[in-house]
């Protein structure tokens, strides 16, 4: 028969949908409502998976987020999502899941031999085994630990799916909606707060899923859920988040939360984002994470069969699953006895109580006896047998003497344990609070608030459901009244049952076995047992992060939450000194493992980035540009011809610039506004040069320094009016100038009345340069006489292109000839087809930024950024000519005089020229002055930008050299790999250095 | 839209299809129109708003609309004032003499700028997929402007009606801005 | 991500709308040719990069453009207060003690 652990009734699963899915390709059945997990247990499914490094069989321990062994891989899209806790994947119709880390399968795994061999693999073992020899490291141990380590594979597609994001504000942000959770909620709803709830289960309830012993308001647990859900859903104040982890607690109370929103479907609709990062800022928050039980850490106690009794509970009550047929249930506490007496209830033979307590509180004692179960007080289970599923208990009596006598063995098919429970303070944690030991609780429990945040129930070990009702109200209440300063009269429910439980134990049990021969789990995950976290301080780690790190205890998926407490015990116990003195590790996010997805969001493929294009922007695509990424904009690089290379391409367009024309894009490069009277003064303090006496119509090269003298912007500024300057910067700097001048404006010259505006997307800007660029221009310009007397190289002019009001620049990056036409943007499009067809007649090119660069460096033009470093100096550039030297202050002016920069031995500006013409510099090689010179001597500088100059037909290069503008004509040399390459220091202009091409 | 701000200046283009058109959200094309960026101390701003036609607004993050005119508030001293497409020239020279010797800056953005309509019942909840700001009605009432980050891009937002927004973005951005709000949408047409 | 209060606009936004421009009231001296190279490295390099309460200059970049003052604890990302450029530097220790309560 199938499902041969299911129950015969209960649960809230939809018996009446059955559900056939796979695990390792063995065809199941399930019913909507279970759990991957649950459906496996009700087909006696126990051993899902291999542990990470001894490939030990391994069950399911728990029903939550916390699950450390059943991790999965489920596909999706054709590809697997690896490590899924399959007590939180949702089943559906066709669900195909798969176990990881074994091989050839999950019954029978070869890497299980590590488990023999574990002698070898100690805590620290990373650090100690496999030290040498060094060369092994890379080849043979770090392969051979890869492939025998580990969880599950990556996919090895792209993600089909695609990922929302959402930003939020609440006044009370609930975590969690268990009786704690639901009650706060209630409460801030109904002070007309506006309220978020989430909580990481597909269904809201938490606990009282579970709880089938209990009332609230004279209802059953799951019904007064269903009805509490039902009114916060019918409030517009509310929103409900199921499937939804608060992952991540953030300053200013911002809480990151994902949602699920399709993982559960068997065929999610494409358009649905497979999950949802909530970015949530809530005025206050109410932390109702609830607690989570603790295993014992007794021999072999991780063997399939073995869960939490509390997740034994619900399986039981919650999914109609019995764990087992026969099961042995042992505590240190009162609450796993409601799991045997529950498991009774439902015809499930238990088989034994095992409790450690010597006099468990006689109620529990009489319900036991009055259903027939044989408690074992004062006793310990030392160990377990079974292959790969527990076939009986080895029991232990706890003697006075503080040794463990044997207590005979029982047999069983499951195992139920309970070593108390841990509030779960990984939100607290995180929001910065720090946690404080409370020893009635015997456990850590959240201290102060540091962010506006208060935890609730069971979060910060409240037990009872009366009590834990009433602690969510108050909260609620409370969260409500900070937020938003109202308040409202709450009527709180009653609950009867549910009471809080007694007892614990933390740390590992004492035993009677052969120590050296047994492993006790205290992370389950990572494999570490109690013996590791004693070793790892008896080889001297004394601080419990230390412990961790080198044992990797806690550093599994769940944070810790499962084993932080046992692992803290042991180590307490081993360096014989009080657990609260040797601290805690801390959570740290994600709360649960969270998708890289859900962090990139949309930001992928198309849009991972804003894409900012020019107006020539389709023409260029449609005419075979090649664009390069410059920032965020695409700018045309080459136009390729005929199948040319780039090589090519960029020949033909430099000596077509020079011997005609050529057509450029430069409508990327910063443009910044300047107006207001003082528009002059304002210009004199930024820049370097002298603008008061500029006449307006003209245009001057500007220079931008930072306050300590070193280079940081450039761009040619035309004086449209005595109070208006058109500033134009870099591509890359726009940004940057335009914040650094408002700085100076707002906060060192408030008084000055100028105010900047930046235009550079106001304007779409074409560059025609060349002889034969005014006749280019002219048929389409009106309103400006373009002779070389009227209209001289720098000057600007208000002007028409085809009769759209233009801003027309007689201005050179070339060397030749040159004009910039700025028309306003929408007619950008139509000006560079203009003269795209204009330029044809005259033979004329388009060109690309690769050609820019050529031709302003055959030139000797420096481009900020790539000749520059942020260390070099006007003087270092060889630019002194652009400096004013007669002006009171500009930004940089007293940082030149600064010693370190009028120091010797400053890197200089230079050109070289390699005495092979064919041979052409790499960027950013180094200089030095010997030919081969001794390893470890210092550069002398290195080359900034290296060209094939078609003008000159052969290399140029443009670099920085320490004194260099004293090495003219000296030989230095540029070493390679291939051997050294001598170079000849020279200038910097390397094409027209008269400078008479530009003024015709 | 009829019932919204400035309903006879930002108008849908015409010639353009919608951009997104579903039952409860819309996107539109808005058609283009005259911006112009003043800057000036307070003194100036009397004659500011005689001169445009309605008052510039001094409450931060508020507008201020009139007959085919709009001011709205992007710092303490700084405004957008929109008006028609063609009416670029005769506000400018109105502005300008208008303001005599108080001291200031305009200057035309028209075009550094394209708008969309984002209207219906979902559009707070769109525009929250990719900007951080409390859209309710009690935070953001109409009339409130605001500039802000969508995603990775500087956006203006003016909320001219309950449900229906003005959004704004340097042009070179708008790709990446509207591609990105018509992608989030999708969701809302799932079953 | 922070939550920031422009003074100017009189409300808070995330931190994504703003820059961070480093410790305020550094003022820069009003006549260099004036200051000692040592005291112009001070003005350029030295910051007090104090742990605790510390007083930086914010700027509004994508919103209203201004720059602010803001007091803020680096060890807790508190802010204690937000104040316009050009008024005066409030007494921190008060701030402090204010703060801790």
């Amino acid at each position: 028969m199938s499902q041969p652990f299911r129950t015969e009734k209960g649960g809230r699963i939809d018996r009446s949908q059955q559900l056939t899915f796979t695990f390792d390709g063995e065809e199941m059945q399930g019913h909507q409502g279970d759990t991957l997990a649950s459906a496996l247990l009700a087909n006696g499914v126990h051993l899902v998976g291999r542990s990470f490094k001894y490939h030990r069989p391994r069950g399911i321990l728990t029903a939550g987020s916390e699950e450390p062994n059943a991790l999965v891989g489920v596909y999706r899209n054709g590809d697997q999502t690896p490590n899924l806790r399959a007590t939180q994947v949702e089943l559906y119709q066709g669900l195909e899941a798969i176990s990881q880390n074994r091989f050839p399968s999950l019954g029978f795994d070869v890497g299980a031999v590590n488990d023999r061999l574990s002698m070898f693999f100690p805590a620290g073992f990373y650090y100690k085994t496999f030290m040498w020899p060094k060369s092994f490291w890379d080849k043979v141990y770090e392969p051979v630990i890869r492939a025998a380590a580990g969880l599950g594979k990556p996919p090895k597609n792209p993600d089909h799916d695609h990922y929302g994001n959402l930003y939020a504000h609440c006044d009370v942000l609930v975590a969690g909606s268990g009786p704690a959770g639901l009650a706060a909620a209630l409460a801030a709803a109904e002070t007309g707060a506006k309220v978020l709830l989430c909580d990481e289960q597909a269904e809201f309830g938490g606990s009282l899923l579970t709880e089938a012993n209990a009332t609230i308001d004279g209802k059953a647990p799951a019904d007064w859920v269903a009805d509490a859900v039902a009114k916060l859903q019918a409030m517009d104040n509310v929103t409900l988040l199921s499937r939804t982890t608060a992952f991540g607690y953030f300053a200013h109370n911002y809480i990151a939360l994902v949602e699920r929103v399709t993982e559960h479907l068997p065929t999610p609709d494409p358009k649905l984002p497979r999950e949802r990062l909530w970015q949530v800022r809530a005025k206050e928050v109410v932390i109702a994470a609830g607690s989570i039980e603790r295993p014992m850490v007794f021999p072999e106690n991780d063997r399939p069969g073995i869960l939490l009794a509390e997740a034994g509970r619900t399986y039981l009550n919650r999914y109609g699953v019995k764990v087992g047929h026969k099961v042995v249930v042992a505590t240190a506490c009162d609450t796993a006895w409601q799991a045997a007496f529950d498991l009774a209830d439902h015809g499930v033979e238990v088989a034994a109580i095992v409790e450690m307590r010597e006099t468990p509180p006689e109620s529990l004692m009489s319900i036991a006896k009055a259903r027939g179960i044989r408690v074992e007080a004062g006793c310990i289970v030392t160990g377990t047998l079974g292959r790969k599923r527990i076939k009986s208990a080895l029991l232990g009596r706890l003697m006075t003497s503080g040794q463990v006598a044997s207590g005979g063995q029982v047999d069983c098919d499951a195992l139920l344990m309970s070593g108390g429970w841990t509030p779960t303070v990984s939100l607290y944690s995180q929001s910065r609070g720090k946690v404080v030991w409370d020893a009635d609780k015997g456990a850590y429990v959240p201290g102060k608030s540091v962010q506006k945040e208060r935890s609730v129930g069971a979060a910060k070990g409240l037990y009872g459901l009366q009590a834990t009702l009433e602690d969510g109200y108050a909260a609620g209440e409370e969260a409500a009244k900070a937020a938003t300063g109202k308040s409202a009269t709450i009527t709180y429910a009653t609950a009867t049952g549910g009471e809080a439980g007694d007892g614990g134990t933390l740390g590992a049990l004492p035993h009677d076995r052969n120590a050296s021969r047994v492993k006790a789990f205290v992370d389950y995950q990572n494999d570490v047992t109690a013996k590791d976290v004693k070793l790892a301080v008896r080889e001297g780690m004394q601080s419990i992060e230390h412990i961790k790190r080198y044992t990797t205890t806690g550093m599994a998926t769940d944070q810790g939450r499962l084993s932080n407490m046992n692992a803290l015990q042991i180590a307490s116990g081993a360096l014989e000194r009080p657990m609260t003195d040797v601290g805690l590790t801390t959570f740290r996010l994600p709360y649960t493992p969270t998708t890289f997805g859900v962090f990139a969001g949309v930001a992928r493929g198309d849009f991972f980035d804003p894409v900012r294009k020019t107006p020539s922007h389709d023409w260029v695509v449609d005419n075979g540009g090649v664009f390069e990424d410059v920032g965020q904009w695409k700018r045309t690089w080459y136009f390729p011809k005929n199948g040319e290379d780039m090589h090519a391409a960029v020949a033909r367009e430099c000596k077509t610039v020079r011997d005609s024309v050529g057509l450029f894009d430069a409508s990327t490069l910063g443009k910044i506004e300047v107006v207001g009277p003082d528009s002059a003064e304002f210009l004199e303090r930024m820049y370097t040069n002298p603008w008061k006496k500029l006449a307006p119509g003209r245009c001057r090269y500007g220079l931008l320094l930072n306050d300590a003298g070193f280079i940081t912007d450039d761009g040619v500024i035309g004086r449209l009016a005595e109070d208006r300057f058109h500033v134009t910067t870099t591509t890359g700097g726009a940004p940057s100038v335009f914040a650094t001048m408002e700085d100076y404006l707002q906060t060192e010259w408030p008084d000055l009345d100028v105010w900047i505006t930046s235009t550079t997307e106001q304007y779409a800007v074409a560059a025609v340069q060349g002889p034969k660029a005014r006749e280019v221009i002219a048929p389409f310009i009106e309103g400006v006489d373009l002779s070389n007397d009227a209209f001289p190289h720098m000057s600007v002019r208000e002007a028409t292109f085809c009769g759209v009001p233009c801003r027309l620049f007689r201005i050179s990056f070339t060397g030749e000839l040159g004009f910039e036409i700025n028309v306003p943007r929408r007619h950008g499009k139509m000006m560079w087809e203009t003269l795209a067809k204009e330029i044809e007649k005259h033979s004329g090119t388009t060109y690309g930024t690769e050609t820019m660069h050529v031709l302003r460096a055959e030139k000797g033009y420096i481009i900020v950024g790539q000749d520059t470093d942020g260390t070099v100096t006007p003087q270092d550039a060889g630019m002194t000519w652009a400096i004013g030297k007669k002006k009171f202050d500009f930004v940089g002016k007293r940082g030149l005089e600064r010693p370190d920069l009028v120091a010797d031995n400053r890197k200089q500006f230079v050109g070289l020229l390699t005495k092979d013409p064919k041979v052409k510099l790499e960027e950013g090689a180094q200089i030095t002055t010997a030919e081969t010179p001794a390893t470890g001597t210092p550069a002398e500088g290195h080359v900034t930008s290296s060209y094939y100059s078609p003008a000159l037909d052969r290399s140029i290069a443009l670099a920085v050299v320490k004194n260099g503008h004293a090495l003219d004509g000296k030989t230095l040399y540029v070493p390679m790999p291939e051997g050294s390459i001598p170079v000849e220091v020279t200038g910097t202009v390397f094409y027209d250095k008269e400078g008479a091409r530009i003024n015709v | 839209m009829s019932d919204g701000l400035a309903s006879d200046l930002i108008t849908p283009d015409a010639g353009a299809s919608p951009l997104l058109n579903q039952n409860d959200l819309s996107i539109l094309k808005a058609s283009p129109l005259t911006r112009l960026s003043f800057r000036a101390r307070e003194t100036a701003l009397n004659d500011a708003g005689t001169a445009f036609g309605v008052p510039l607004p001094v409450k931060p993050l508020s507008s201020e609309t009139g007959d085919k005119r709009a001011a709205l508030w992007m710092g303490p001293d700084e405004w957008t004032l929109l008006a028609p497409e063609d009416e670029l020239q005769s506000v400018f020279e109105q502005m300008e003499s208008g303001l005599g010797a108080h001291p200031h800056a305009l200057v035309d953005i028209s075009e550094r700028s394209d708008a969309i309509i984002l209207s219906g019942k979902k559009a707070v909840w769109l525009l929250n997929t990719g900007i951080f700001i409390d859209f309710s009605l009690e935070a953001f009432p109409v009339g409130t402007v605001a500039r802000t980050v969508f995603h990775k891009s500087p956006v203006m937002v003016w909320r001219v009606a309950e449900e229906t927004f003005v959004v704004e973005a340097w042009v070179s951005f708008m790709d990446y801005v509207s591609g990105l709000l018509v992608q989030s949408a999708q969701e809302l047409e799932a079953a | 991500m922070l939550l920031v209060y422009c003074p100017y606009c009189g409300v808070s936004r995330p931190e994504t709308e703003f820059s961070c421009r480093g410790e305020a009231h550094i003022a820069r001296p009003a006549d260099p040719s004036q200051t000692s190279d040592e005291d112009w490295v001070n003005f350029l390099y030295m910051r007090s990069n104090s742990k605790g309460v510390y007083v930086e200059r914010w700027r509004h970049i994508h919103g209203c453009g201004r720059f602010f003052n803001a007091v803020r604890n680096t060890v807790s990302d508190e802010f204690l207060k937000f104040y316009k450029t050009g008024e005066p530097m409030p007494d921190l220790e008060e701030l402090a003690k204010e703060a801790g309560k």
